[in-house]
């Protein structure tokens, strides 16, 4: 019995016709629309090419004190703000300097993207239960489908480049912050919203003044999970043509360069740690003045 | 009292489930909560509750868990609709709003006050207090300088800037009741608002709230399942148990007259002295000329032993509000009022 040995499949012919029909179809839509969908993307590529342009143009003092500060300001903590200090002074001695501007230009970017498009996403997965149906299993897929497989369809329509991979940085990176926003606005307090209704609040009174508010810790892990995410994607994207760390580790790996790929990776793994630590302080430092933390 | 009902509730009923529709004509006809449950599989919320609430009075509702009177008062600002039933609201049908009007409505109308608090632990004291306010659209400084108003009024000055988790529960529940006369609302909804405080800070807050009711004298819903409480600041008081009122009318009306064994195992506990005023237990000699020790007819048989005793006197005499003689109380009769009746069902 044959049947059981062998799993009755649809024949060659007919899945070889369908993969062609589909393949063909979408060749003729990326060469009539690509180029309109290219310019879609303009804003999104000026975005990025200021920012890399920026950090890199911009001397290494200056964006170290930056960064600094910006350490100081998220954490209110010295030792971070000094620990960040030395990762990048050790980036920088062992010469990985601009290629960590230029992944620090992409992470900033993809996380922008992702938040402004997570967002309100979020919120409207919070408000509704069917949109929240709908997303749950998009979610999904974007964070289990290996990424190349959506890179075939942007590569085919807007060629290698920063912009693929910033959109495969995004897609992969952003579920966290949908789910988040969602989970946070849902977990604010019942009473609480109760009352906001007993004074006559509308929808959107709730979202400003109590809904965001109080989901802004939940959001605030949301948005470091981005970036730890879109920090992980580097290496992937540099594969397409995004350059930065990811091309060195790449290099590495062809070639079997162990050192250069042992450098490259620790540079990201600090850059991860840099932005890690900013962000969890400054979300735990809202949920400390929220009066969230003892659960009341 | 001579006042217009402002509140008016007709054949309110909440039946809880999956098809309410179908079990209304069942509720309106009385049928029983266990039975509704049993065979139905609909759970009563209210039923047929019938009540006029007059002006500028703190109306009681008093029942224990489960008896509905939470659900009751979200009925008032349709923070939980009816299946049935009028709800009348300074002569507007509350039921008949839409979603814009009825938003607008709670915002003239009612302030509310929470057992748990329901403050924002996001905000500060001062910007707890201007929520109403602020959802009003009222602009700064007034919004601050009217906050600050109310802060002070119940006695939480200095502490403006403090989150709410860095206050003990009381202090809390005051920011509570700031929150809610800030908004200047006439209908006051207090949903057990002392319930979890302690006994000590409880009796704190109501004479706060007798305090404050003096001067403002709001309509004033009250929920609670502390029968005490009820008498000392209910002018008029509500029993309910399963979703229905089983008995309405002053503090003194329900102790003197339960209406079943249900209400009278309650009103065993009480303090009757408190409660009880010296009207209903004088007698009228029909005497022109009054003794000098006199008392007004509102007075509470407590205070009048007080007077009695202090005056070293049996006896003494009782004014209406035009200080005309209309009796006379014994200290006798009122010790026999005092203690509770033992034989009583």
């Amino acid at each position: 019995m044959s049947i059981l040995t062998e799993f009755p499949s649809i024949d060659t012919e007919t899945l070889r016709s369908l993969k062609k029909s589909i393949d063909s179809g979408f060749l003729n839509f990326s060469r009539n629309y690509g180029d309109n969908i290219e310019s879609f993307f303009d804003p999104i590529r000026f975005l990025l090419i200021e920012s890399e342009q920026f950090l890199i143009n911009t001397p290494w003092p200056i964006i170290m004190a930056i960064i600094a500060i910006i350490a100081w300001l998220g954490s209110k903590n010295i030792k971070i703000v000094l620990s960040v200090i030395i990762i990048l002074i050790l980036i920088g001695y062992f010469d990985m300097w601009e290629n960590t501007m230029k992944t620090i230009s992409i992470t900033f970017v993809a996380a922008f993207l992702a938040i402004v498009i997570g967002i309100p996403i979020g919120i409207l997965m919070a408000k509704s239960n069917l949109f929240q149906r709908i997303m749950n299993p998009v979610l999904d897929v974007m964070q289990t489908m290996p990424s190349f497989v959506y890179l075939i369809p942007v590569v085919m329509l807007l060629g290698i480049g920063k912009i693929p991979g910033l959109i495969a940085v995004v897609v992969y990176s952003i579920p966290p912050m949908i789910r988040l926003t969602n989970l946070g606005i849902r977990l604010v307090n019942k009473a609480v919203i109760e009352a906001a209704d007993s004074y006559g609040a509308s929808n959107t009174q709730k979202l400003i003044y109590i809904q965001i508010p109080l989901a802004l810790p939940t959001i605030m892990a949301g948005i470091n999970q981005t970036i730890m995410l879109a920090l992980s994607m580097v290496v992937i994207a540099s594969m397409i043509g995004v350059t930065g760390l990811g091309q060195p580790v790449l290099l590495a790996i062809q070639n079997q360069y162990f050192t250069l790929g042992i450098f490259n990776g620790f540079a990201i793994v600090g850059i991860a740690i840099v932005f890690d630590r900013i962000s969890q302080a400054y979300g735990k430092r809202i949920q400390e003045s929220h009066g969230t933390v003892d659960g009341k | 009292m001579v006042n217009k009902p402002y509140i008016r509730l007709r054949n309110v009923s909440k039946i809880f489930g999956e098809n309410p529709d179908s079990v209304i004509e069942l509720v309106k006809n009385d049928i029983d909560k266990n039975e509704l449950q049993n065979n139905h599989h609909h759970v009563i919320g209210l039923q047929n509750i019938n009540i006029d609430i007059p002006k500028n009075k703190i109306q009681v509702f008093m029942g224990l868990s489960g008896s509905g009177k939470s659900t009751l008062i979200r009925h008032l600002n349709q923070l939980i609709r009816p299946t049935t039933g009028e709800i009348i609201v300074n002569n507007i049908n509350v039921t008949e709003l839409n979603k814009k009007d009825l938003i607008n409505f709670r915002r003239e109308n009612f302030a509310m006050v929470f057992q748990k608090f329901a403050l924002l632990p996001h905000r500060t004291v001062l910007s707890n207090t201007y929520f109403g306010l602020q959802i009003r659209g009222v602009k700064s400084p007034e919004l601050e300088n009217t906050a600050k108003y109310w802060i002070d009024k119940v006695g939480l000055d200095g502490f403006e800037n403090y989150h709410p988790n860095q206050l003990s529960g009381g202090m809390q529940q005051r920011v509570g009741i700031a929150r809610a006369l800030a908004n200047d609302a006439p209908i006051l909804l207090m949903d057990e608002p002392f319930s979890a405080l302690d006994p000590l800070i409880r009796i704190e807050m109501q004479d706060m709230l007798i305090t404050l009711q003096k001067e403002l004298k709001k309509t004033i819903i009250f929920i609670t399942h502390d029968l005490d409480e009820a008498l000392k600041l209910g002018d008029n008081i509500a029993i309910l148990r399963d979703g229905k009122i089983i008995q309405s009318g002053t503090g003194q009306d329900i102790i003197l007259n339960p209406h079943d064994s249900y209400i009278s195992n309650f009103t065993a506990q009480v303090n009757r002295g408190k409660v009880i005023e010296c009207e209903k237990v004088m007698k009228n000699l029909s005497k022109d000329a009054f003794s000098k020790v006199t008392i007004a007819k509102e007075t509470k048989l407590e205070e009048a032993v007080r007077v009695m005793i202090s005056n070293n006197v049996n006896e003494v005499d009782v004014l209406n509000s035009k200080k005309k003689y209309i009796g006379t109380v014994y200290l006798n009769d009122v010790m026999a009022s005092i203690i509770n009746p033992i034989d009583e069902p």
